[in-house]
């Protein structure tokens, strides 16, 4: 059996004092779709930002490639293929939307790999295309939310890491949004993804997680966390209402 | 001379005077656009920046305004002078983002402010210590040229001034729109961590933001040396006070608007000197600062709420 994309091996995480993560695991293979659920506040981001580097374990280790992650700087974590879709999207506001794909694109060379790459992200939002001039800042979410994951994309990831792209979309937005999760995954990418739409997420994904007060408490394949009581009442009840 | 010409007389003195303090308005916007930090040793590498301006020029045997040099002998030197100048200005304003503000990264509130003002007080005391309380009459080889339309003057210095002011903000315009590192750098500014994300290594963004800022102190340095033919350790407060007013009328952080704020701080400078009362000058001056900050903290191009993580 190869080694897991991304591991995370009874990761602890503080601010301060404050214990975020306590004991987390998670395994994620390359070519799946994995899913982090979890409440506010539970630590979801905090595992976003451990493994792009911006917090670092207390304790614990995370590994990529088979590789242990412990003093690898932000930078060069992007350079060998993480790439994030920050919560909120957080696009250079007033930039323009080409210059936020070239930031996507910052670790890696100009040139042909830089060309077919955006050309790839045109192909999977025409509309980025049309608003490369606009300041990023201008954009109406959905687009902002496009531009977010090419940016993403034009770091030519591995392994990519949204945390919660469905996150403040309109309904006819987020059913896009989850397609084209579902197709960057079939060119090739991992993903693992934080969602507070359990339902959307667990249709699309392999496996998931969740996580509750910085512990993990569940875990296995979507088809069978979909089943489960306790994720039926905590999180699809409350999405089907939304 | 009528009173046309007067104001046209003095409009060309405030262009002169604007564009110093936009080069001065420029560092402080530089490194609050990136660290939301006022740098108050801004002020006094400025200062130093004009002795080390002054000893540069010295170097050629220019002393006092009695060397005059013509031709390739004076843009040999003075390129020499700018760019020695302007190189040690970058190099005094990294070394204290490294010695002194580095360590404190992360650290909430006050304390990196407060460690720029105790850097401000110690170049203060290196040249009052070193060099003394006196007035330096500053090497200056300029030709006294100048040109006359009707009763209004431009000299020679003052076109110096006004193409090496337009130069380096052009070149500041090209690498902060047009360069990689310049869009890292903005991109650093409107949201540091997620340019982070992006790969960025914002601790070398904030050196270069330093570096170009300080750079940029020691060219307006030579500047107010070259115009007024005098340096003193007090420069630092006098014309950096200015220069500040200038990047909050701008909208610290603003780029564009410390250019603006600068040009029009040299106006009313001069412009008010002439109209109201040149003693008058500070009273005004600081007025608009006071005001601005009530009334319109973000000033002519700042924005009021920054988009930051
Ligand atoms: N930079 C920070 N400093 C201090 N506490 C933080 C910071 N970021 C997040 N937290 C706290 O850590 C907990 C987990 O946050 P987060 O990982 O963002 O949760 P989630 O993404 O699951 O909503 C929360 O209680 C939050 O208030
Ligand atoms: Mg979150």
């Amino acid at each position: 059996m190869t080694e897991p994309l991304l591991e995370f091996k009874a990761v602890d995480a503080h601010y301060g004092d404050f214990h975020v993560l306590k004991a987390v695991d998670y395994t994620i293979e390359t070519g799946e779709i994995v899913c982090l659920l979890g409440g506010n506040a539970s630590g979801k981001s905090t595992t976003m930002k451990a493994i792009m580097g911006i917090v670092r374990p207390t304790r614990g280790e995370v590994f990529y490639e088979g590789q242990t992650l412990r003093g690898v700087s932000t930078t060069e974590r992007v350079r060998r293929g993480i790439a994030p879709v920050l919560e909120a999207r957080r696009l250079f506001p007033r930039m323009t939307v080409y210059e936020n794909l070239e930031m996507g694109a910052y670790t890696r060379r100009r040139g042909r790999e830089f060309d077919e790459d955006l050309a790839r992200v045109f192909a999977l939002f025409p509309r980025v295309e049309e608003r490369l001039r606009q300041l990023a800042g201008t954009l109406s979410g959905g687009e902002q939310q496009m531009v977010a994951i090419g940016r993403a994309l034009m770091a030519r990831p591995k392994l990519l890491c949204m945390d919660e792209p469905s996150m403040g979309l309109s309904p006819a937005y987020v059913e896009q949004v989850f397609d084209i999760i579902r197709e960057i995954n079939r060119q090739g990418t991992t993903i693992f993804m934080v969602e507070q739409n359990a339902n959307m997420a667990l249709a699309i994904a392999d496996r998931a997680y969740v996580l509750q007060t910085g512990a993990v408490v569940l875990s296995g394949p979507s088809a069978e966390l979909r089943q489960n009581e306790q994720i039926r009442h905590a999180y699809l009840g409350e999405m089907t209402v939304a | 001379m009528t009173e046309y010409e007067v104001l046209l007389q003095q409009t060309i003195n405030g262009l002169s005077l604007g564009a110093m303090y936009a080069l001065l308005a420029l560092g402080f916007t530089l490194v609050y656009g990136i660290l939301e930090l006022i740098n108050f040793a801004h002020f006094n590498v400025f200062m130093v920046a004009s002795f080390i301006g002054m000893w540069a020029l010295q170097l050629f045997g220019v002393s006092g305004q009695t060397r005059i040099l013509t031709g390739a002998a004076l843009a040999g030197v003075l390129a020499f002078a700018f760019v020695v100048t302007m190189a040690a200005a970058g190099v005094i304003g990294v070394a204290i983002e490294r010695l002194s503000l580095r360590p404190l990264r992360g650290v909430r509130g006050t304390a990196a402010m407060i460690t720029t003002i105790g850097v401000n007080y110690i170049l203060f005391n290196a040249i009052l210590l070193t060099v003394g309380a006196g007035s330096e009459n500053y090497p200056n080889p300029l030709p006294v040229v100048r040109w006359q339309f009707g009763h209004v003057i431009v000299e020679l210095k003052e076109v110096l001034i006004w193409v090496v002011a337009v130069v380096l903000m052009v070149a500041l315009h090209l690498f902060v729109n047009h360069t990689r590192l310049g869009k890292a750098m903005r991109a650093t500014a409107q949201d540091g961590e997620a340019a982070r994300m992006m790969g960025v290594d914002v601790d070398r963004i904030i050196v270069i933001a330093f570096f170009l800022g300080s750079a940029l102190a020691g060219a307006a340095a030579l500047i107010f040396g070259l115009y007024y033919n005098y340096t003193s350790f007090i420069v630092g407060y006098t014309v950096g006070l200015r220069a500040f007013t200038a990047a909050v009328l701008g909208g610290i952080g603003s780029i564009t608007g410390a250019m603006v704020g600068g040009l029009l701080i040299g106006l009313i400078e001069t412009l008010g000197g002439q109209l109201i009362a040149v003693r008058w000058t500070d009273v005004i001056i600081f007025s608009i600062l006071v005001l601005v900050l009530v009334v319109v903290p973000s000033g002519l191009f700042g924005r009021s709420n920054p988009q930051k993580s």
